[in-house]
C-alpha cells in the first residue's frame, strides 16, 4: 500500500514522488489534494495531487522540504511505503465556463498544482498560456510538462538566472495589456504571489482562480482549521476549496494564518538530523 | 450494609491530575463494587432498563456483581452493549438509567454506570486471547464511520454472520472516542481494545478512505457489491459564532484543538510532530461536555487561566454534572451569563482578548430555557491569548453532497427513521449524530444497533 514507485529530486529541497494509490488515482481531478502521514507520530501533511495515472493506479506529488515532516518525507526512497495516504480531498477546480484562453501562473512549488489544471484545460480544448516563476533557475521544474500543454510558456526568475528577470505579474500585465483575449487566470504559488496576481487582475476585471494551501488537520471539514474569508463568508478550504475566486479571498488573513506555528516549527527544526527511528 | 449514598468514585486529586493526562476517575475495586451492587433492590419492574437506550438488563448484571460473578455480569452487559468499558465512562447515566432508578427516589440512585465500568474493566484485565474469526461467507455490508454508531452496527452485523467492512476517513478508528474525548476521561487504549475485539469478530477495517470522496455510497453498492450501507459519519462540522475576529491566530474550534491533542498527541510535541498553541489564558466558549473537555485539556497543557464563557447560567449548562464538578475542582474559571461579542487581535493577527457582554435571564425561549438578555453597557474584555469555540457541530457534508439520493434536513442531517435507520435511498441506513445532531455515545450506539436489525431484515427480504 502507498508504495513509492519513483522519486526525483527537482531541486535541492524540492522532490517529486510517484506513489501507488489506485483508489485515489481513479478519482483524482485537478485541484484536489491528499493528506499523508509518514510515521506513527507524524503530522497529517496535505499535498496537492500534481498528476495522476488512472491506468497504472498512481499519483504524483511534489513537495518542498520546509519543516521536519516534509524533510522526513524527503528521506523516503523508492520501495518505501507511506504509512497513511487519504484522498482525493477537496473540490475539483471549477473552471470558468466558456473560457477559450486561460493564463496559468505557477510560482515556485505552485507549478505542481497548476500543471494538472493546465493539462485538464488543454485536453478540453482551452488554449493555455503559461507563466512559470521562481526565485532562481535551480527552483524551476516541470517546464517541459507545462510547455507540452501550453501554446506559450513564459519563464521568470527573481534573479534573472533563467528566462526573464522579474516577477510573474510583470509578464501577466503585458499579456493582459497586449489584448490577447484572455478570459481567465489560474494562479497558484506562494500567498504573496497569488495576492499580487489577484490585485493586478482585479484592475482589469479578469476572472482569477487561486488555490489555498491552508493549515488543516483532517481535510474533511472536521477541524475548521483551514478557515478562509471569501467575500464576507467563512469557508473551509478543505471541503469548499481549495480553489476560490481570487478577488474574494482575504489574502492578508491567510498569510497571517500560515504563520500560526512558526515558533513550533523552529523547535522541530532543531531536532532535525536526530535520525529516524 | 448498603448506604443511602452511592459509593464514591475514587479519583486522582484535582491538583495532581491537572499535571497529567491520566484517567481522572479510577474505578471501583471488587469490594466496593459488590457493596454498591448490593444497593440495588432488584425491582420486579425495573425502570432503569427502559432508561437505557440499548436496553441493558441492568438488575441482572448488577445482581451478578453482588454475587461476585463478574464474568456473569460482563456477559449480561455484552448481550446488549458491545462497548461497556466506554459507556461505563462516558454515558450520561444521571439522565438515563440512574435518573429513573427506584433507589434514587429516597436515596442516591445505584451507581449503574460505575458498576458497568467495573465489570468491563474486570473483563479487560481477565480477558483471554481471542482467536480471530474470518467471515468470508456472509453477504457484504459496509459501515461508514468508525465512531460509536458504526462500531455498534458493525458488531451486531458481524455477530449475525455478515461480512462487514468499516470505512474510516482518519488513520485511526474510533471517531469521536479517539479524536474528541480526552485521554483523562476515556483512555485511548480502551477504545482500541474494544475495536480489536470487533476485528476479532471478523470485521474488516479500512482506514484512510473518505466515503463521498474516495468512493461514493452508490459505488459501494453498485460496483463493490455491498448489499447495504450504514452511514454513521457523525457530526463533525464545527460551528463558529460568526463574530468578528474569529479567524485570528489562536482561535480554535474545539474539534481542532481536541483532535490535535487527542488523536495527534500534540501534548507530546515535539516528540510527536503535530503542534498546538496552548496559550497562557484560554477562553472556551460553550458549556457542554466538549467545552469541559477542551477547558480541562488546556489546563493540563499548562494554561494558567482557563475560562468557560457561557451566555446562560449554571442551570442551563448542557455538560454532565460530574464533568462540571471535575472542571471546577481543576480550577476552571466559570464566566456565566457572559456572551462573547468579538475576538480582539493585534496587528500581527494574534488573539489578544475576548470582548464580552454580561447577560441576565429573561423569559423562556423556544428551547424552554430562560433566554439570556444583554445588560446594557456591560461590555468588558477578557484577557486571553487562545479562544476555543465549543458551541456544537453540524453533520459532515461530504456524504450528502456526493449522494443526491439521500434526503437531508435543512440543517444537513440525513433524514432517517429513528427506529430502523431507513433513509430515502434503498439499502442505505443512517444513525447517530449525522441523523440526530450532536448527541451522546450511547444514543449513537442505540441507533447503530437498531439499524443492524433493520439491515438484516432488508437483506433477507431483498
Amino acid at each position: 500500500m502507498n508504495k513509492i514507485l519513483q522519486k526525483q529530486v527537482l531541486a535541492p529541497t524540492l522532490k517529486q514522488i510517484i506513489v501507488e494509490a489506485p483508489l485515489i488515482a481513479k478519482k483524482a481531478k485537478a485541484g484536489q489534494f491528499v493528506i499523508l502521514r509518514i510515521h506513527e507520530k507524524g503530522e497529517r501533511i496535505p499535498l496537492t495531487i500534481a498528476d495522476y495515472d488512472r491506468d497504472n493506479g498512481t499519483i504524483t506529488m511534489i513537495f518542498q522540504e520546509v519543516g521536519s515532516s516534509t524533510k522526513r518525507l524527503g528521506l523516503l526512497e523508492i520501495g518505501d511505503e507511506i504509512l497513511d495516504l487519504v484522498g482525493p480531498l477537496g473540490q475539483p477546480t471549477e473552471h470558468p465556463a466558456g473560457a477559450k484562453r486561460i493564463v496559468c501562473v505557477g510560482g515556485g512549488v505552485g507549478v505542481a498544482p497548476v500543471y494538472p489544471e493546465a493539462k485538464e484545460l488543454h485536453e478540453s480544448g482551452v488554449e493555455i498560456i503559461s507563466i512559470v516563476g521562481a526565485r532562481n533557475e535551480e527552483l524551476l521544474f516541470y517546464l517541459d510538462n507545462m510547455k507540452a500543454v501550453s501554446k506559450e510558456l513564459h519563464v521568470t526568475t527573481d534573479d534573472g538566472s533563467k528566462g526573464r528577470k522579474g516577477f510573474v505579474t510583470d509578464v501577466l500585465k503585458e499579456l493582459i495589456e497586449s489584448d490577447k483575449g484572455i478570459d481567465a487566470v489560474i494562479a497558484i504559488g506562494p500567498m504573496p504571489m497569488m495576492k499580487a496576481v489577484s490585485d493586478l487582475t482585479k484592475n482589469y476585471g479578469l476572472k482569477t482562480i487561486v488555490s489555498l494551501n491552508s493549515l488543516m488537520v483532517d481535510g474533511t471539514g472536521m477541524c475548521g482549521g483551514c478557515r478562509v474569508t471569501i467575500g464576507n463568508e467563512t469557508k473551509f478550504a478543505c471541503i469548499d476549496g481549495p480553489a476560490f475566486d481570487a478577488h474574494e479571498v482575504d489574502f492578508i488573513e491567510q498569510m497571517r494564518r500560515l504563520r500560526m506555528y512558526q515558533i513550533e516549527e523552529k523547535v522541530e527544526d532543531c531536532r532535525c538530523g536526530e535520525g529516524m527511528e | 450494609m448498603a448506604g443511602t449514598k452511592k459509593n464514591p468514585m475514587p479519583c486522582q486529586p484535582g491538583e495532581e491530575r491537572v499535571k497529567n493526562f491520566l484517567e481522572v476517575a479510577l474505578g471501583y475495586d471488587e469490594d466496593v463494587a459488590i457493596n454498591e451492587a448490593k444497593r440495588c433492590i432488584q425491582c420486579k419492574n425495573p425502570k432503569c432498563v427502559s432508561g437505557c437506550p440499548v436496553g441493558i438488563e441492568i438488575p441482572k448484571f448488577i445482581e451478578k456483581i453482588a454475587e461476585g460473578d463478574f464474568q456473569g455480569a460482563i456477559d449480561t452487559l455484552k448481550e446488549k452493549n458491545s462497548l461497556p468499558a466506554i459507556c461505563g465512562r462516558v454515558c450520561p447515566q444521571e439522565e438515563q438509567c440512574e435518573k429513573v432508578c427506584i433507589v434514587g427516589i429516597k436515596n442516591e440512585p445505584v451507581g449503574i454506570g460505575r458498576l458497568e465500568r467495573f465489570a468491563a474493566d474486570w473483563e479487560r484485565k481477565n480477558r483471554k486471547e481471542q482467536s480471530k474469526i474470518s467471515n468470508t461467507e456472509g453477504k457484504k455490508v459496509a459501515i461508514v464511520g468508525s465512531g460509536p454508531a458504526g462500531l455498534t452496527c458493525a458488531g451486531e452485523l458481524a455477530k449475525m454472520g455478515y461480512q462487514v467492512t468499516i470505512f474510516e476517513a482518519f488513520h485511526q478508528a474510533g471517531g469521536v472516542l479517539m479524536y474528541g474525548i480526552p485521554e483523562f476521561r476515556l483512555p485511548k487504549e480502551i477504545v482500541q481494545e474494544e475495536i480489536n475485539a470487533l476485528l476479532n469478530l471478523g470485521v474488516e477495517l479500512k482506514t484512510n478512505v473518505v466515503i463521498g470522496q474516495t468512493i461514493t455510497i452508490k459505488e459501494l453498492m453498485e460496483e463493490e457489491g455491498y448489499e447495504a450501507v450504514f452511514v454513521g459519519s457523525g457530526a463533525g462540522l464545527p460551528y463558529f459564532l460568526n463574530i468578528p475576529g474569529e479567524n485570528l491566530n489562536g482561535v480554535y474550534s474545539a474539534n481542532e484543538f481536541l483532535t490535535r491533542v487527542n488523536l495527534m498527541r500534540a501534548y507530546l510535541h515535539p516528540q510527536w510532530d503535530t503542534p498546538v498553541k496552548v496559550g497562557k489564558k484560554v477562553a472556551v466558549v460553550g458549556a457542554g461536555n466538549v467545552a469541559m473537555d477542551a477547558a480541562r485539556t488546556a489546563k493540563r497543557l499548562g494554561a494558567e487561566d482557563v475560562y468557560i464563557v457561557y451566555r446562560r447560567s449554571e442551570d442551563e449548562m448542557p455538560a454532565r454534572i460530574e464533568e462540571i464538578h471535575h472542571a471546577k475542582e481543576e480550577g476552571i474559571d466559570f464566566r456565566l451569563l457572559t456572551n462573547p461579542m468579538e475576538v480582539l487581535g493585534n496587528s500581527e493577527g494574534w488573539v489578544t482578548g475576548l470582548k464580552c457582554l454580561k447577560m441576565e435571564l429573561g423569559e423562556p425561549d423556544s428551547s424552554g430555557r430562560r433566554r439570556p438578555v444583554p445588560i446594557e453597557n456591560s461590555e468588558f474584555e477578557l484577557d486571553v491569548d487562545v479562544v476555543i469555540i465549543a458551541i456544537g457541530q453540524g453533520p459532515n457534508p461530504l456524504i450528502p453532497r456526493s449522494t443526491p439520493e439521500l434526503q437531508t434536513s435543512k440543517w444537513g442531517n440525513i433524514t432517517a427513521d429513528e427506529s430502523t435507520g431507513n433513509t430515502s435511498m434503498e439499502g442505505v441506513f443512517a444513525g447517530g449524530d449525522v441523523v440526530t445532531g450532536a448527541a451522546t455515545v450511547i444514543k449513537a450506539m442505540g441507533a447503530g444497533k437498531n439499524a443492524a436489525v433493520a439491515m438484516d431484515q432488508y437483506i433477507k427480504n431483498k
